[in-house]
């Protein structure tokens, strides 16, 4: 039975049946799903989510589908981690990190959204579906599209990672390069969108898409023992994830399985594309756009049409919304992998550059459970780390040779 | 003179359907003001209470955010393409 009532908008709260909308026809404010919140907790314990299988689907009461789930059958639940040796490197008891860089089946938390939007879109009757992507959902949603049968078509911006590029086209979607950065591509989705019946899962199903990101929260709460955290440390491109996070968060408040969403949240982004963190540190009343020039290309999104709510929830919670440069995000990379087995994406290693650098403020204080979320596998941004030195020998294969590079 | 001037799909019922619309004026905000002479109320939809373009409108001269233009006042010529389009996120 689905709980999903209408969309509303944000902005002035007209409702709408649920349609693959955009945008608020009155405000081109963006939409929200509710739920029938009342029912859902009189249907819905925590127990009985916690007997269902380990995916995103053990929440599906919260999701905006109203039938069962058409592709990404085993996505999410992915592991919480206990970081225990970076959180002695960075001064903090309780650390732990949301490792969502070994999400099924394309590795990052895209995953979730496109689970939810392509099921939705087939449930509509699209044949087509599509996205403006930055790579990690050019993945998600090319795989998902060859799983169910559909046709994809992908825009890119044309200066993107070599195997965020491969990792798509190996599905054979119809994958189109754009020249100019994300904001452009994004721009010509919307028109596209706008003339063609296709189903731009970022576009005129993202009421339906953005909703996926809440399954990140849910876990949390859940691998935490409905614990809620003091702070969430989230990346932030469009800033969407981290409204969704609190979402979530606010979503189990409401029934009753945490006590209260007090948990601060903490936005990253990149020095060379952060609009939203700007606007939070200079109190802008608006997001200013930038043109990105940064290494996080997952990130680069200089025109964040959620950034104005990302930053609304920061402040409202107590958190704060910081940047680091390209270097500390490397070093950042590098410091996850290194304490805690864990390969990163640039996005990632904004997020842990952006976490090292609150504690070293005083932001986040030693004792406090923090959560860091990793969304995206370090794979993918390989040629990042191609300036770090790893001094790797070569020897013959004698035993001798390995003795005397030991010495 | 007159410019062309793509609409949104939202903005459609208003102009009997009309995806491109012919508009007059020299700047972004004659053109937006011309609109209004052309389909009455449809400002109400463009800007906020103090004369602002919506939170999420965007307009484009030439495929570039009037933001990074010189906004509301950004001159038009003739040859210029003009679009207005929701603000979207993605990733």
């Amino acid at each position: 039975m689905p709980f999903a009532k209408n969309l509303v908008c944000r902005e002035c709260g007209k409702k709408y049946p649920l349609e693959p909308l955009t945008a608020c026809e009155d405000c081109f404010g963006p939409l929200e799903l509710d739920y029938d919140y009342e029912a859902i907790q009189k249907f819905l314990s925590r127990e009985i989510v916690q007997e269902r299988p380990p995916n995103m689907w053990r929440y599906k009461e919260f999701l905006p589908l109203s039938e069962p789930p058409k592709v990404g059958f085993d996505v999410g639940f992915t592991p919480l981690i206990r970081a225990k040796r970076l959180g002695d490197i960075l001064g903090l008891k309780n650390l732990y990190i949301k490792n969502d860089a070994v999400n099924h089946p394309t590795l990052s938390f895209k995953d979730r959204v496109v689970s939810v939007s392509i099921s939705k879109a087939i449930e509509f009757g699209f044949r087509v579906v599509g996205c403006a992507s930055t790579g990690n959902l050019a993945n998600a949603v090319a795989a998902q599209a060859a799983s169910a049968g559909l046709e994809s078509y992908i825009l890119i911006p044309e200066d993107l990672e070599t195997v965020k590029i491969m990792a798509t086209a190996v599905y054979r979607p119809r994958l189109i390069k754009v020249r100019g950065n994300y904001d452009a591509v994004n721009r010509l989705c919307s028109e596209i969108a706008d003339e063609k019946g296709w189903a731009f899962v970022n576009v005129n199903l993202r009421p339906y898409y953005a909703e996926g990101s809440k399954t990140m929260g849910y876990e949390i709460l859940e691998q935490l023992n409905w614990q809620v955290p003091d702070n969430m440390v989230i990346p932030m491109a469009g800033g969407s994830l981290l409204n969704k996070i609190n979402k979530a968060f606010n979503e189990f408040e409401k029934i009753g399985w945490i006590k209260k969403n007090t948990a601060r949240f903490f936005g990253a982004q990149a020095s060379g594309c952060s609009p939203i963190s700007t606007a939070f540190k200079e109190n802008y009343p608006e997001i200013q756009p930038v043109k990105p020039k940064t290494i996080a290309k997952s990130l680069a999104i200089g025109n964040p049409a959620d950034g104005y709510y990302a930053v609304e929830t920061i402040r409202r919670s107590g958190g704060r919304a910081e940047d680091v440069s390209d270097e500390e995000i490397v070093e950042g990379i590098q410091l996850l992998a290194e304490t805690e087995g864990i390969f990163t994406e640039t996005a990632g290693g904004v997020t842990i550059g952006v976490l090292k650098k609150l504690v070293k403020e005083k932001h986040i204080h030693p004792d406090e459970v923090t959560v860091a979320a990793i969304t995206g596998q370090g794979l993918k941004t390989i040629e990042v780390l191609s300036e770090n030195d790893y001094s790797i020998p070569i020897i013959n294969a004698d035993y001798g040779d390995f003795e005397q590079l030991l010495k | 003179m007159a410019v062309s001037v793509k609409l949104p799909r939202p903005f459609r019922r208003m102009t009997q359907g009309q995806t491109e619309i012919l508009l007059n004026g020299s700047c972004v905000r004659e053109l937006l003001d011309d609109l209004e002479s052309k389909h009455p109320g449809i400002q109400e939809k463009i800007y906020d209470d103090r004369n602002q373009l919506r939170r999420f409108i965007n307009v484009y001269v030439n495929n570039e955010d009037i933001r990074f233009l010189e906004g509301l006042d950004t001159p038009i010529s003739e040859s210029d393409k003009v679009t207005v389009i929701s603000a979207i996120a993605g990733g």
